[in-house]
């Protein structure tokens, strides 16, 4: 962890973040936490006692050098690592490829994990297939394992008449049932505690399902985090609750979200089992995921995890980082790429080579390009066509009443 | 006088604020070191030292409580909502705590404190950044409820609107920001020569209460506030007729005076607002003209407003009134 930094103590104290624009961003190097410094509990005994130096340590298993070590290593087989891998290359490429869409007015705003790549693939990766899914905006790799199709993804970001949510939403707000990715909302922090009634819901029926649910270091200031927390403590249904901390929220820095350490021990208060975990680790985050899903088919119910990452990008489309932070910032943070170090780690028990990564990443940059013209052959925002202006007034209720089918037919469209 | 938009003028008030009372703070998302993030508070944190203008955390309830025991304790906070979309998660502190603190303690306590944020669409906001929800605030006893549409106005009113001791739920048009919007999103001018861009560089106010006749006309009242004072504008230009426009400026209250005197004389009646039609401020405004000039309409109140339904994304254009629309209302009004 960075030192915590204020700008004035007097009369109260107003946090800091470690650095700004024209300062020399310096971390330390890299994590002075190892992966072997922590033992793996038995999911099934396992207290939130137990857990009070994971939710202050880091849960590491890709050591410094691309070595997958200790207890928390989930001993993956090479396909389903080559298989993470894929999707994760293929959501920062199709990022730049929305990015890039956004620029020419394709679509009107957009969202990039950066950085983040790893989180919701590795985690949706370690879950079942029955499980849920209840994201934030920068969850949106976990339908890649879900298996939806990228042409669908654009035409929702692009807003044309195949958006299967009719041009509502903004972009990066996906609906995928199929999947089971639950509706994202822009307010944020709202799903969190949705997720535990999701969860109470499932162990009502008695079915076995998990829910997973993230919301941001800055976003758990909202009360919806608490409520998630103290309800999840006290029914204890099965629910994966992640704080993703990637240091920003916009331009406010974690050190002004919370004067607490980790966000991780919070979760100790309500004798949740907590963790912090390197969240550029891809096998930490497999492993982390795949801990809580044993505890809930054990009906111990939640697991609270602290995700601990940095937003390489900037928030969205919208916004400029070098105004509040060094633009350089990212490439000195001690956990590195996630795909870089997942990679490597590939490379180094040789199933992995320049070669065949080079060939991945171009046939997956076909796939996207091929996927984005597929797409636009429905529209975009720049040039229409989009969905009809009668979806204005459907799925308001169940059935349009006669109020609103008056005011469709003043429009007369 | 300097041409000013409306960032500059609301930054200007806030600026003016501070340096005049030391008991005025600032603080919200993202409105310290950055400035906000559509830069209203640019430069104040430096001016005025991160203690009086701050980050908060992310926590819209949070941040409305911290404001009202501010208020409760002698400061005068304006604390920002960053969209106000945003503002329900702190809906139970504004309704039931800040607008009744002073009726529930006898008048022992109040809470003068401004809440700034931007409402409204045209920036393809979709649901969740473009709403216009001042009905849900002027419905709430206790709240003085503005909406201001111009950097002049803007200015004066947000200045009215912090020396105020009672609590204000202080309205702007986000798509105004940078310049008038007349219903085209293609063809969008800045304020640059605008005459409500002519802001003073120094104090002074806007009275809150009262409206603001914008033309002068016999054919019809229109009444509009935010964005749509501009669309109005464009539709009476397009109707050919000699309409009044009236800028409500204050909703709660409101300059109903101005608003009886004017559809005396015109007879006619057209309500703008984004904001859907049912339980819209409109409808308070028409009930209340109906009370007070039902002898004087020549024909029924018209109402031009968002559907009845969320705000959309793609197809906000549809969704937003248009000049169109407007026209179409005045000309319903026309009946002999």
């Amino acid at each position: 962890m960075t030192e915590r930094r204020t700008a004035t103590t007097a009369p109260y104290t107003i946090g800091t973040p470690p650095f700004r624009p024209g300062e020399a961003a310096d971390f330390g190097g890299s994590f002075k936490e190892q992966p072997e410094d922590l033992n793996r509990p038995d999911p099934t005994t396992c207290t939130s006692d137990d857990t009070t130096s994971h939710a202050r340590g880091l849960v590491r298993v890709l050591d410094d050098n691309g070595e997958a070590k200790g207890e928390w290593n989930p001993n993956l087989d090479k396909a389903t690592m080559i298989e993470g891998l894929e999707y994760m290359m293929r959501l920062r490429i199709f990022d730049d490829r929305m990015i890039k869409m956004q620029r020419t007015g394709k679509l009107s705003f957009y969202m990039r994990s950066f950085g983040e790549e790893a989180i919701a693939i590795a985690q949706t990766m370690a879950l079942k297939e029955q499980d849920w899914i209840f994201p934030s905006y920068r969850q949106p790799g976990a339908q890649f394992v879900r298996g939806r199709d990228m042409v669908s993804m654009i035409c929702h970001c692009i807003g044309n008449t195949e958006d299967n949510v009719r041009g509502r939403q903004m972009p990066v707000h996906y609906t995928y049932k199929e999947g089971r990715f639950i509706s994202i909302s822009s307010p944020v922090g709202t799903q969190f505690s949705q997720a535990v009634g999701v969860a109470m819901a499932s162990a009502y029926q008695q079915k076995d399902e998990a829910c997973i649910t993230w919301l941001g270091d800055g976003t758990s200031a909202q009360g919806d985090y608490h409520y998630a927390l103290n309800f999840a403590s006290t029914f204890k249904p099965p629910v994966i609750l992640n704080v993703v901390n990637n240091q920003w929220a916009i331009s406010t820095h974690a050190n002004l979200a919370t004067g607490g350490k980790t966000f991780a021990e919070r979760g100790l208060a309500y004798d949740i089992p907590s963790f912090r975990v390197d969240g550029n680790d891809f096998l930490a985050l497999y492993s982390i995921t795949q801990w809580a899903r044993q505890r809930t088919e054990a009906g111990l119910g939640p697991t609270h995890i602290e995700i601990y990452t940095y937003r390489a990008g900037a928030h969205s489309s919208s916004d400029d980082p070098s105004a509040y932070r060094p633009n350089d910032e990212a490439t000195f943070w001690p956990g590195g790429d996630p795909i870089q170090r997942l990679k490597d780690h590939l490379v180094s028990i040789e199933v992995w080579d320049e070669e065949k990564h080079s060939a991945l990443a171009q046939k997956i940059d076909d796939d996207v390009m091929t996927a984005y013209k597929e797409a636009c052959e429905f529209g975009d925002l720049a040039s229409g066509p989009y969905p009809p202006a009668s979806t204005i007034f459907t799925e308001v209720y169940e059935t349009v009443p006669w109020h609103i089918q008056e005011q469709r037919e003043e429009l007369g469209k | 006088m300097v041409d000013m938009n409306m960032i500059k003028s609301l930054n200007s008030a806030l600026s003016i604020s501070l340096k005049e009372d030391p008991n005025v703070v600032i603080f919200g998302e993202d409105v310290g070191f950055f400035g906000g993030v559509f830069r209203v508070t640019e430069g104040l944190q430096d001016e005025y030292g991160a203690h009086r203008v701050f980050d908060s955390p992310l926590a819209e309830g949070g941040i409305a409580a911290i404001a009202m025991g501010m208020g409760l304790n002698g400061l005068r906070p304006v604390a920002e909502i960053q969209f106000a979309d945003y503002i329900f998660p702190a809906y139970d502190q504004i309704v039931n705590e800040i607008a009744k603190v002073r009726h529930r303690s006898g008048g022992e306590f109040t809470a003068p404190l401004t809440f700034r944020t931007p409402a409204g669409g045209g920036i393809k906001g979709g649901h969740h950044h473009s709403q216009s929800p001042e009905a849900q605030f002027t419905h709430t006893p206790g709240l003085k409820v503005v909406y201001c549409s111009n950097p002049y106005n803007a200015k004066g009113l947000l200045l009215s609107a912090i020396e105020c001791n009672d609590p204000v739920i202080f309205f702007e048009p986000k798509r105004c920001y940078r310049g008038p919007f007349y219903g085209d999103p293609h063809n969008v001018p800045t304020w640059s020569g605008h005459p409500d861009a002519d802001v003073p560089e120094g104090h002074y106010t806007v009275p809150l209460e009262q409206a603001r006749i914008v033309r002068e006309g016999n054919a019809c009242t229109v009444i509009a506030y935010g964005t749509m004072v501009h669309v109005a504008e464009q539709a009476i230009k397009d109707s050919g007729m000699d309409c009044e426009l009236i800028d409500l400026q204050t909703l709660v209250p409101w300059d109903r005076d101005t608003v009886v005197n004017s559809i005396k004389k015109t007879g006619r009646c057209v309500i703008v607002h984004e904001a859907p039609k049912t339980s819209g401020f409109g409808a308070e405004m028409s009930a209340s003209i109906q009370e007070r000039c039902f002898y004087h309409l020549e024909a029924p109140i018209q109402r031009v407003t968002g559907w009845d339904t969320p705000f959309p994304h793609t197809t906000e254009w549809d969704y937003m009134p248009s000049p169109q629309r407007i026209v179409d209302a005045i000309n319903k009004t026309q009946v002999e």
